[in-house]
């Protein structure tokens, strides 16, 4: 969806200018540097970036977790500074760590969540039993929380997220830290819910698959500033193809195959790096044959040559002239 | 304040089911206080001896055992250690994403408070009980009636909320268990010596003696000693009773206020 303004419907998001710095041990971080962005109604917006690029920042700015230095911000028409308490009926938030009561069944977190947001006890009994059906959480309802697997214990924090149906949802890494089958249930269950009663969810991630399955539009974040914005579809055209990469025996020898690689069909943004030789095709494992028969024709030797899919890392070295993969390693750790 | 008080039930139902579910807890918090009770009883049986021991404090506390001097300090001891970690829960809220899930909801600040304050007031209670029962069990007997258990009763609830809502302000301002540990050694572990809670501080230094009149502590243990006497001086139980609400009002505030720097600080 583009975030083309529909008259009378005001974004369900609205960010200007938002600067936060956080100060320890005598240095200054900026985390957000005059961030700018905006969600309309109903839509999927993905925010993406490394560890440190100030999504959660933002986001906790939003949920009223956390105050700008300056800047404003305006969550279902309402601003977060000047009316947060009609900000909180607004919105579900659910954090990076898990939002649950480990020492509590999933029903009692439902229904505590529930009545705490203003659900009378009948309600918040009824819109639990709801939620546990459509998380696939029934057999597990009375079973405390800490016997729960990842994906569990996950689905049951985004139940206590929408348990009030917020009109805004905030999910923060969602499926950071569960396996491949347990994400694929999740990412299920979002685009579920995100076609439903015309509920915004904010969703922060780092895989950009993830960002690609889910969001309607995609803000990439780097160093407090918005980097590029657009749907996925812009996004992964100007990611198109594979990244090849061939590495020859010297100098010379790599020159001379940029020459070859030129004009081969299929394989364009010939660069060259020392004794690398880096392109981009759009399909790989079509083009890297046809590129390696020519070089050998040519009377060239290869020592090695790969492949690579286009990755975030890509975006980022597009974008920003510097990778992130270090600080997205670090970050499956935490 | 309906919205307090309703969020405060829930609230503190949650922090009874996470007791109950785990009660080795509160049943170790009561071993140290019986091992103060028995050992340190024992102990220091002959102190009552020295001349000018209890003389006063309470009239006609003249005779009391060493036990049924220690008995309410012991009681105020096991509520002051028990509620000295209730921001432990706060901090695991906070290692958890629950403290921000709450926070940004529409969940009541003060009842997140007074939930764990309550809740540790009424395990301090029970606690209460079993540590005046064993006393009894062992020959301690104690004076002044309902309105005596009233009162000490009060003093504990009072207690328990004072020291849980420091609790409470430590971990909101520092957000880690090493905090918690820190005022737990080097605020409330001091607090208890310097009071009457297991010796006259008439007999101890002056300054130990000027200290007590300040210590919040003190205030409960004198108020459930006095309240116990065969002869109590209510105006200075219920002095000590008025100072201890007092200071659950202002350190109640100011807990609340620490919601605000947590949330500067994220």
């Amino acid at each position: 969806m583009h975030p083309t303004h529909v008259v009378g419907s005001p974004a369900a998001i609205e960010v200007t200018g938002l600067v936060k710095t956080y100060r320890s041990r005598r240095r200054v971080v900026r985390a957000l540097d005059g961030l700018d962005l905006s969600a309309a109604p109903g839509a999927v917006l993905g925010l993406l970036g490394p560890n440190g690029a100030g999504k959660s920042t933002t986001v906790r700015i939003l949920a009223t977790l956390s105050t700008p230095d300056s800047g404003v911000a305006r969550v279902a028409g309402h601003d977060v500074l000047r009316e947060p308490g009609a900000v909180r009926r607004a919105i579900g938030y659910v954090a990076q760590r898990p939002v649950t009561e480990p020492m509590d069944t999933g029903r009692e977190n439902l229904v505590l969540a529930g009545r705490l947001q203003g659900l009378s006890g009948p309600e918040a009994h009824a819109r639990a039993v709801e939620l546990l059906g459509r998380f696939g959480l029934e057999d597990a309802a009375d079973r405390l929380v800490r016997t729960y697997s990842g994906g569990m214990a996950r689905r049951l924090d985004v139940a206590v997220g929408l348990v009030h149906r917020p009109q805004v949802l905030f999910l923060d890494e969602p499926t950071t830290g569960l396996d491949p089958h347990a994400r694929a249930e999740m990412w299920a269950e979002i685009a579920s819910m995100a076609g439903e009663e015309g509920m915004t969810v904010v969703l922060t991630t780092h895989y950009l698959d993830e960002a690609d399955a889910l969001a309607d539009r995609l803000v990439i974040v780097d160093h407090g500033r918005v980097v590029i914005q657009g749907t996925p579809d812009e996004l992964k055209d100007r990611l198109q193809g594979d990244g090849v990469t061939v590495s020859l025996h010297d100098d010379d020898a790599a020159a001379r195959a940029a020459e070859v690689a030129d004009r081969v069909p299929h394989v364009g943004e010939v660069t060259r790096d020392g004794r690398l030789l880096r392109a981009r095709a759009a399909s790989g494992a079509t083009a890297l044959p046809v590129l390696l028969a020519a070089l050998d024709a040519a009377g060239i030797d290869v020592r090695e040559a790969r492949l690579s899919r286009p990755s975030l890392d890509d975006v980022y070295r597009q974008h920003t002239g510097r990778t992130f993969s270090a600080a997205a390693s670090e970050e499956v750790g935490a | 304040m309906t919205g307090v008080v309703t969020h405060g039930l829930l609230l503190t139902g949650r922090a009874a089911r996470g007791t109950m579910r785990i009660p080795v807890f509160a049943v170790m918090n009561l071993v140290q206080p019986l091992l103060w009770l028995l050992l340190f009883g024992q102990l220091f049986r002959k102190v009552v001896e020295i001349p000018g021991f209890a003389d006063g404090a309470g009239a006609g506390t003249t005779g009391t055992s060493y036990l049924e001097f220690i008995a309410p300090g012991v009681v105020m001891m096991t509520a002051m250690f028990g509620a000295a970690w209730a921001g432990t829960g706060f901090v695991q809220d906070m290692e958890r994403g629950v403290m921000d899930r709450l926070l940004a909801s529409q969940a009541s600040r003060p009842a997140m408070l007074v939930a764990s304050m309550v809740w540790y007031a009424v395990v301090a209670l029970a606690q209460g009980l079993v540590v005046l029962g064993v006393a009894w069990l062992s020959g301690a007997r104690f004076s002044g009636g309902t309105a005596g258990a009233l009162a000490t009763l009060a003093a504990v609830l009072l207690l328990t909320c004072f020291v849980a809502a420091v609790s409470n302000m430590f971990a909101l301002l520092a957000r880690s268990q090493e905090a918690l540990i820190g005022l737990s050694q080097l605020v409330i572990l001091p607090l208890m010596f310097l009071s009457s809670a297991v010796m006259d501080t008439r007999l101890a230094a002056d300054w130990v003696a000027t200290a007590a009149r300040f210590n919040p502590f003190d205030w409960a243990v004198v108020a459930a000693r006095g309240a116990l006497s065969v002869q109590p001086d209510w105006g200075e139980v219920l002095g000590r009773l008025g100072l201890l609400t007092a200071a659950v009002v202002v350190t109640t505030a100011l807990a609340t206020r620490a919601f605000r720097s947590y949330q500067r600080a994220g």
